[in-house]
């Protein structure tokens, strides 16, 4: 009776965790034949993550407060390159410059948040393909300010934004001139790899013995940070893993961004409101009953989620030193909603772990997919193909699971 | 100015439109004093509780006339938020727990006690850390306080179904000068013990001096638990007793009562039916807000056998399960034949009809006209009605025609013509139609739903005598399902009474009314005449 109960709980955490497993297998498959050295994937790897976390961290509340995947983070990821592109035009560089189109993406992203919230709010139910119509809609509005209105009727006079011989915003808006902000983050502090998983693992410690002295966490739960802190750090003087992390620098500034967006989510979770996500996201009518503003919750929940996917567009476009005008935010809420699916969450329940451990595992086939596909098929673009293609799978799959997960909850009941 | 009431309600009257459904309704309770409301259903014990409750469908219908008092003081209740501020709770008969919180999450949810921060006092008070331990230390008081054990951090998840219950109720004893607290029909759901600790749990916070109003149907609990009763019926004040003064028989007689005449009158027959159509063995219906939970029966070739009971009890369950609507267990029998469970293609091909209760959602294709919907289930499951040219095949448009001018001729359909689309008939008429189209199939076997909720007084009389001369005429086999139990007398041979999904008694159309009203509470009327002597 007992190993029957047992066979049935692993069958139970294989089917949870299907798409995970899934991909951790398509990952070890494609790091095999990619031909790539381990320490290249992973210095592929550790700049992707530190460009790309933030927003798929910013998913996280709109899903707990049960409106599934925002896709509408892409109208976020405008509003944070109109903010850039200001910035630039001002002539604001470097870290002045980022943190000037960080504030100035809180309200306009605020604003377009408020809007997609009550308009969600009109949808229930169906939040996630009002979200994604919503996204393409607003780029056709994005296209109208950015060909029509700026560098037209509002002149922009910084060297290289508008198109030579013609109105409207250049393709490409560079970062790296002298007016730009590339780097403006991940420059402050850049360490190699060593370095980085010290300051970072001390930090944890740190933390966790803060919140043991302050009673916050058990004796148990802060020693296993402590014990996982330093066995990290002993596997790591082992030459050969020393080695596959060589060419990594850890751009430090934005990961700890990464960890604070972690701490805020949690600790968003314990006070009141986090408590109405929760209870809103579980079932509107209860909540309605005791009293809480649905619909309030509802946009409160997409107001943060779009001002953080426009910072996180952000730190995407600082690492990357410039950024397609008309297309750099289109993919912006399938790639981070296809990733933070792959790391477990689903479209009720996500965690940070799941996104990071998303991020880390979909941005791993991104880089190796390619090369194994050269080497397997003959051609790099069957990879490519095939990397576009699974992140459309992995949303289809995720909601057919969800779809079938519901029909076998029902059928328990029974 | 102390009353000697924690609440009254005066001289309510509320009317939806034309329609009045509670008139000259007045409503009094004391401190500590466990008060039951009974009626059967539409006789407005919701729309009471409603009003008390200052739900947005009493407002944004025009209000109500007459007045309530909360302590001796005239009040105005707003909203539910409202009633809560003043005092009154609410047990609600579906659970309003979130399985994904703990106990205690649940019973403190929307009234969390929390602790300032650094950003909560620049950012506001919802940004305030919750206080987990306070929070636990006053569930677990709330738990102790209706018997309850378990720990107050176990997830609602998975709880059986009677702690949910008392989950609810702890959540409501948790909130600070609660006066008044509404049980609405807390006792549906529990197994016998865990109804009688619900009744042993009302007590003892009556005893502590929180009114309350115990909505029920099951007449044995009124009496083993309440101070005092107030009926209703037909959204009037039927009558006010003191528990000690009164009689279940007495209650049952005053639920039912006789509503007006009934508008048609079939001849009552001697005859004795022998031979069974239709066989139930153990039927388990899962349909939402109606389960059947096990029925076994005969309906025997020739009668008119009604269903009655109330709403929820799962008498509709019965004909949706048998066509095949909902998942349905135990085995039918038609004619000696079994059924196969859950095909409605088959269940219609074996000569089995069904009218719909919904006749909108279910019954009717609204934008299609009359005549195709007359014959749209013939000609969809026995495929008549069509014509057949080679590899084609087409609709029999002058067959339609004639078929259905016959039955708008038959049924006396009030409409343009047989291309009228039946969504813009009236009630009355879209049910004849319904009724048409079930006639179409040539059934041996007919289920009624409803058929006359939401007509008209004339639609309903020639609803019912068209089904009486369909089974006098055609010998065709009836069972109509009907929440109007003077219908059910008017036109039944037999009367199958349905409570809690269980089949409890089949009485005589001329039984009397305690006997019904003892029936639909779940006591089998000559069970209880004989503990009486």
């Amino acid at each position: 009776m007992h190993d029957l109960r047992k066979k049935i709980n692993l069958a139970e955490v294989l089917r949870a965790n299907a798409v995970t497993i899934m991909f951790v297998i398509l990952c070890i498959v494609g790091l095999a034949f990619s031909g790539q050295t381990v320490s290249y994937v992973m210095y592929e790897l550790f700049s992707r993550l530190s460009r790309n976390a933030f927003i798929v961290l910013a998913l996280i509340l709109p899903i707990v407060a049960g409106m599934g995947i925002n896709f509408a983070i892409t109208i976020g990821a405008m509003a944070a390159q109109i903010s850039a592109l200001w910035v630039i035009e001002w002539g604001i560089s470097g870290l002045p410059g980022f943190l000037t189109a960080m504030l100035m993406t809180v309200p306009i992203a605020g604003f377009f948040g408020y809007l997609i919230g009550n308009l969600l709010n009109k949808m229930k139910g169906q939040e996630m393909i009002g979200g994604l119509i919503l996204g393409y809609f607003a780029n056709g509005l994005y296209q109208l300010l950015f060909l029509f209105i700026f560098g037209n009727l509002i002149p922009l006079k910084a060297p290289g934004l508008v198109i030579k011989g013609s109105t409207g915003v250049a393709n490409t808006i560079d970062l790296s001139t002298d007016r730009g902000f590339k780097y403006a983050l991940d420059g402050l502090v850049r360490v190699d790899f060593g370095t980085g998983l010290y300051i970072f693992c001390a930090l944890f410690v740190v933390y966790a013995l803060v919140q043991l002295v302050l009673k916050r966490s058990s004796k148990k739960q802060s020693l296993t940070t402590v014990a996982v802190c330093a066995g990290v750090c002993l596997v790591y003087q082992i030459p050969f893993v020393a080695q596959m992390f060589s060419m990594v620098t850890v751009p430090v500034v934005t990961f700890l961004v990464v960890v604070l967006l972690c701490l805020f989510n949690n600790a968003l979770m314990k006070t009141r409101l986090g408590q109405q996500f929760r209870a809103v996201g579980q079932s509107r009518t209860v909540a309605n009953v005791s009293g809480i503003n649905v619909d309030r919750v509802r946009i409160i929940a997409i107001m943060i989620s779009t001002v953080l996917a426009g910072w996180g567009q952000l730190i995407f476009v600082q690492n990357m030193g410039s950024f397609q005008t008309y297309g750099a935010h289109e993919q912006v809420g399938l790639y981070a909603g296809a990733a933070i699916l792959v790391g477990g969450a689903s479209i009720r329940k996500a965690t940070n772990g799941q996104a990071l451990l998303g991020c880390i595992l979909f941005h791993l086939l991104f880089i190796v997919a390619p090369s194994a596909g050269k080497n397997l098929f003959g051609d790099a673009a069957i990879g490519e193909y095939f990397r576009v293609f699974i992140s459309y799978g992995v949303i289809a799959l995720a909601l057919v699971m969800h779809a079938w997960s519901g029909v076998q909850a029902k059928k328990k009941k029974d | 100015m102390q009353s000697e009431y924690v609440l009254e309600m005066k001289h309510i009257t509320k009317r939806y439109g034309n329609n009045t459904v509670l008139s000259d309704v007045s409503l009094a309770v004391k401190p500590g004093e466990i008060h039951a409301l009974l009626g059967e259903n539409g006789a407005g014990k919701s729309t009471l509780m409603n009003t008390l409750f200052g739900m947005p469908v009493i407002h944004s219908t025009g209000g109500f006339e007459g007045e309530v008092f909360i302590n001796g003081s005239k009040v105005n209740i707003a909203s539910p938020q409202d009633a809560m501020t003043k005092g009154i709770g609410m047990v609600h008969q579906e659970f309003m727990l979130l399985p994904g919180f703990t106990i205690t999450e649940n019973i403190k949810l929307n009234r969390e006690i929390t602790k300032a921060n650094p950003v909560s006092r620049i950012l506001g008070k919802n940004l305030e850390t919750l206080d987990m331990p306070s929070m636990s230390a006053d569930s677990r008081k709330a738990l102790d306080s209706v018997g309850m054990s378990i720990s107050e951090d176990t997830l609602v998840k998975g709880l059986p179904v009677g702690y949910m219950q008392f989950v609810e109720i702890a959540r409501e004893i948790d909130k600070t000068g609660m006066k008044l607290l509404v049980f609405d029909e807390p006792t549906a759901v529990l197994t016998e013990s865990e109804a009688t600790q619900l009744i042993s749990v009302m007590k003892s916070i009556a005893e502590s001096g929180i009114a309350i109003i115990f909505i029920t149907h099951r007449l044995d609990e009124v009496m083993a638990a309440s101070n005092s009763i107030t009926i209703l019926r037909d959204g009037k004040l039927a009558a006010t007793r003191s528990a000690k003064d009164t009689s279940i028989v007495e209650l049952a007689e005053l639920m039912i009562g006789r509503k007006g005449e009934s508008v048609v009158h079939a001849e009552p027959r001697s005859a004795h039916f022998d031979t069974v159509a239709m066989h139930l063995q153990d039927l388990k219906v899962n349909m939402p807000g109606e389960q059947v939970r096990g029925i076994t029966m005969d309906i025997y070739e020739g009668e008119i056998l009604g269903i009655g009971g109330l709403a929820g009890q799962g008498k509709l369950g019965i004909p949706n399960g048998v066509l095949g609507l909902y998942d349905m267990e135990g085995s039918v029998e038609l004619f000696g034949q079994p059924l196969k469970a859950g095909d409605t293609k088959e269940a219609l091909n074996a000569g089995i009809a069904m009218v719909s209760e919904d006749r909108k959602a279910v019954g009717l294709l609204l934008d299609q006209s009359i005549e195709d919907n007359i014959v749209f289930n013939a000609m969809q499951v026995k495929g008549n009605y069509l014509n057949k040219i080679g590899p084609f095949t087409l609709k029999n448009s002058s067959q339609i025609r004639k078929t259905a001018e016959e039955m708008i001729q038959e049924l006396d359909i009030r409409c343009t013509g047989p291309t009228q689309a039946s969504g813009t008939l009236s009630g009355g008429n879209q049910q004849k139609v319904c009724i048409a189209r079930a006639l179409c199939m040539s059934p041996r076997f007919l289920f009624v739903s409803e058929p006359t909720r939401g007509i008209d007084i004339g639609a309903k009389k020639l609803v019912l005598e068209t089904l009486v001369k369909l089974n006098r005429e055609q010998g065709m086999t009836i069972v109509i399902v009907s929440s109007e139990l003077q219908e059910l007398r008017s036109i039944s041979d037999r009367i199958a009474i349905v409570s809690e999904g269980k089949l409890v008694d089949i009485l005589a159309p001329s039984a009397s009314d305690a006997d019904f009203g003892l029936a639909m509470s779940g006591i089998k009327p000559s069970d209880h005449n004989k503990k009486e002597g």
